[in-house]
């Protein structure tokens, strides 16, 4: 099963690489991963997922909790949370094709931010779900270039993770 | 305030924290440092000849100690040679606080001379590590660094310091701080109370139980609440081959060690058992016999006690998890059945303990066959190193067939005593290891168990023992092969010695003359107890002991890869 792993974590030099060398080193497996500070510049929140079984994601956590720099983490997978991704798509857009993106960019309620004669470069926000299933609405032909962000994740409700 | 130089700081700091020795090697950029060490007589320093000695002697100070043992060494190279002794302490859990110079900072990452990126080399093997940015954080890294390596479960730490850190003409404010405190860790102090409660009941109701201790008994001091325990509740003791010492090794109620070569007494108890009290010990691979957990005590519930919660339930599932202290959490444990005030149903444990001894048989937990007297068993070697010091000494091994030997036959009474390299299984710990030892408790009788494989990959240390006056001895037991290849060779290779035979073998009592030591040869079984009690009342000389043991000699009981922990071969033509 896909976990979304959220992890408060030391803004220090070496500290993002401790955390990338752990899954290399005990053969976990890491899909996306996104870090970034957080308000208080001493913390940086990066969110990673990851598939397993329940006792290798088990042991991910409590791995990971023994990283020195590791300050707190939530497997967000385990309760109701809220998920996005960001996606910057190129696509081909001439003749019928350029109003068929548009409609669609429109569907899945995404943004053109650049326009050239022949390419629509749209920005997507969305569950990795959804931004799949754009890919594959306006066919995997008519894509040019994909960027995405990997998953950020937040608890819903009163739950947060902080120190 | 006082001013001191980062290099004062760095020796001062260590005083400090109150250490006495640090092992090393000096190179370029640990230079200033090595001025600021022979300016002052509060910390001493050991030379030895390869910094990879240099990390297991400090390990081998750490396990006979408890305290953190210290390296110091240059960069490139210098911090190179010592991967392999952190490594094995990572893997042993044993604390100790490496120091790696570092080319100065703004040569950082240009490929200067001797230049390591140490703290990338060394992080899947260290519990954390520090570079120092700033001359003024010293104290601080190292206070750090010796609190992360002795609390929770134990580990190396690195620090990394660019030379120009230890500039002399650099001064500064220093003070040590008395207490660090990291918001990102926090290891457990005690165990859940509930979750202990439901242990001690478990184990009151077990018709079949055993304790399996390991390593984390000796390295968090619970040897004694363990040992009562066990008593109270007439449990049968088994260790791992880093527990052992935990329990008394000459004891009734010890079984002897478990796993690949572990007693057949030992392995059937546990595969019998119908509650297994596991304590400071990770359900290795050498102990569960293989990677599969599926055919690992089919009837046994667990209860595991382990400071580290990333150990519980990685292998064979916990049914009763407790983290905590194994010492707190043993000493709550007999606190709770005290208060509980029943006792384990007397003809259960009866029937039980009937079972067991009835395995136990004579009472001989590691039979061998003594042969004919024409050539030296090496089991006897050991059984002869017991009686010879009484078993109390210190043992250090290598290893090998000789380690698993010194395992079974010198029946260790007392924690701290028995120092191996379990995990990552080092040749050339042993010796290196015993320096340490030795030097640390100077009246002590320190034996290096070892074969003539293994002593060579350490045995230029020999000169730093002729300096400091480290009377060591060594036990070679020396069969001309490497015994456990030649043995796994024997077994499922049709006994092809593919590069098993160690051919053009020194004259080992030369080589110790030629470094200054004492050399002795013993070939016939008659004379090995006389010759050994010669070497060993030579209190204050360095006795290399080169023992001709017989090389077709395997050791048993071995597991069979693939089956239970019952699955054992007995001898060359027994099995279970």
């Amino acid at each position: 099963m896909r976990h979304i792993i959220s992890v408060l974590l030391e803004n220090e030099p070496g500290a993002l690489s401790r955390v990338v060398g752990l899954f290399s080193q005990r053969n976990y497996n890491i899909e996306t991963l996104t870090v970034a500070p957080t308000e208080d510049p001493t913390l940086s929140r990066l969110t990673l997922t990851t598939v397993g079984q329940d006792e290798v994601i088990e042991q991910i956590t409590k791995n990971l909790n023994k990283l020195i720099e590791v300050v707190k983490l939530v497997n967000l997978s385990e309760g109701a949370h809220i998920e996005r991704e960001l996606m910057l798509i190129k696509v081909k857009a001439t003749g019928a094709q350029r109003a068929e993106v548009k409609r669609t960019t429109d569907i899945f309620r995404g943004q053109i931010v650049d326009v050239s004669a022949s390419v629509y470069t749209v920005q997507l926000t969305g569950t990795s779900d959804k931004l799949n299933s754009f890919i594959e609405a306006v066919g995997p032909t008519s894509v040019l270039e994909v960027v995405r962000t990997g998953v950020s994740g937040i608890a819903r409700g009163e739950k947060v993770l902080s120190i | 305030m006082e001013l001191l130089s980062g290099a004062e700081m760095v020796v001062r700091s260590l005083r400090d924290e109150g250490v006495k020795y640090i092992y090393g090697y000096p190179g370029g950029a640990l230079l200033h440092i090595y001025d600021a060490i022979f300016r002052q007589d509060d910390v001493e320093h050991i030379l030895v000849r390869h910094e990879q000695a240099a990390a297991h002697m400090a390990d081998g100070y750490a396990r006979a100690t408890g305290k953190p043992g210290v390296v110091l060494v240059t960069s490139g190279p210098g911090a190179t040679n010592t991967v392999t002794g952190i490594a094995t302490a990572y893997m042993d859990s044993i604390p100790m606080v490496v120091i790696s110079g570092q080319v100065v900072s703004n040569m950082v990452g240009s490929d200067a001379f001797q230049e390591t990126d140490m703290v990338g080399v060394s992080r899947p093997i260290v519990k954390h590590s520090f570079m120092v940015k700033d001359p003024r954080e010293i104290p601080e890294i190292i206070k750090k660094a010796f609190y992360l390596a002795q609390s929770g479960r134990p580990g190396p730490v690195v620090i990394d310091i660019p030379k120009d850190m230890t500039n002399p003409a650099d001064k500064f404010e220093y003070s040590y701080p008395k207490k660090v405190k990291l918001r990102s860790y926090n290891p457990a102090t005690r165990g859940h109370s509930g979750q202990i409660r439901k242990a001690v009941e478990m184990l009151l109701e077990a018709k079949r139980p055993v304790m399996y201790s390991g390593g984390g008994v000796i390295l968090g001091g619970a040897s004694r609440p363990l040992t009562e325990l066990a008593r109270a509740l007439n449990l049968p003791v088994t260790n791992t081959l880093m527990g052992l010492g935990a329990y008394p090794g000459t004891d009734r109620q010890f079984v002897g060690m478990l796993g690949m070569h572990g007693s057949y007494t030992a392995n059937l108890t546990m595969h019998h058992a119908d509650v297994i009290l596991a304590v400071g010990a990770r359900f290795d691979d050498r102990v569960i016999n293989g990677d599969d957990a599926s055919k690992f005590c089919p009837n046994a519930k667990v209860i595991h006690i382990d400071i580290d919660p990333a150990s519980i339930s990685k292998t064979v599932k916990a049914d009763i998890p407790i983290v905590g202290p194994v010492e707190s959490v043993l000493t709550d444990m007999l606190a709770i059945y005290k208060e509980m005030g029943e006792s384990p149903d007397a003809d259960t444990q009866a029937s039980w303990w009937k079972q067991i001894d009835e395995w136990r048989g004579d009472g001989d937990l590691f039979p061998y066959d003594k042969g004919d007297g024409s050539i030296i068993k090496p089991q006897a070697v050991i059984e002869a190193l017991w009686e010879v010091t009484g078993g109390d000494a210190f043992i250090t091994s290598d290893v090998g067939q000789h380690q698993m030997f010194a395992a079974q036959y010198y029946r260790f009474d007392k924690p701290n005593r028995w120092i191996n390299s379990g995990g990552l299984g080092t040749m050339g710990f042993g010796f290196p290891a015993a320096m340490g030892v030795q030097q640390n408790f100077p009246d002590a009788t320190v034996a290096c168990v070892t074969g003539e494989g293994s002593i060579q990959m350490n045995i230029q240390e020999l000169s730093t023992c002729l300096q400091y006056d480290m009377p060591v001895k060594i036990v070679n037991l020396n069969n001309g092969a490497l015994g456990m290849v030649r043995q796994w060779q024997d077994m499922q290779y049709n006994s092809r010695y593919s590069h098993s035979y160690m051919e053009s073998l020194p004259d080992f009592v030369k080589l110790a003359e030629a470094y200054g030591h004492v050399g002795i040869r013993i070939t016939d079984p008659k004379e090995l107890k006389s010759k050994m009690a010669e070497a060993f009342a030579m209190k204050d000389r360095l006795v290399f002991l080169d023992i001709a043991v017989d090389t077709s000699e395997h050791v048993y009981p071995m597991q069979i890869r693939g089956g239970a922990m019952r699955d054992m071969w007995l001898s060359k033509t027994e099995r279970t």
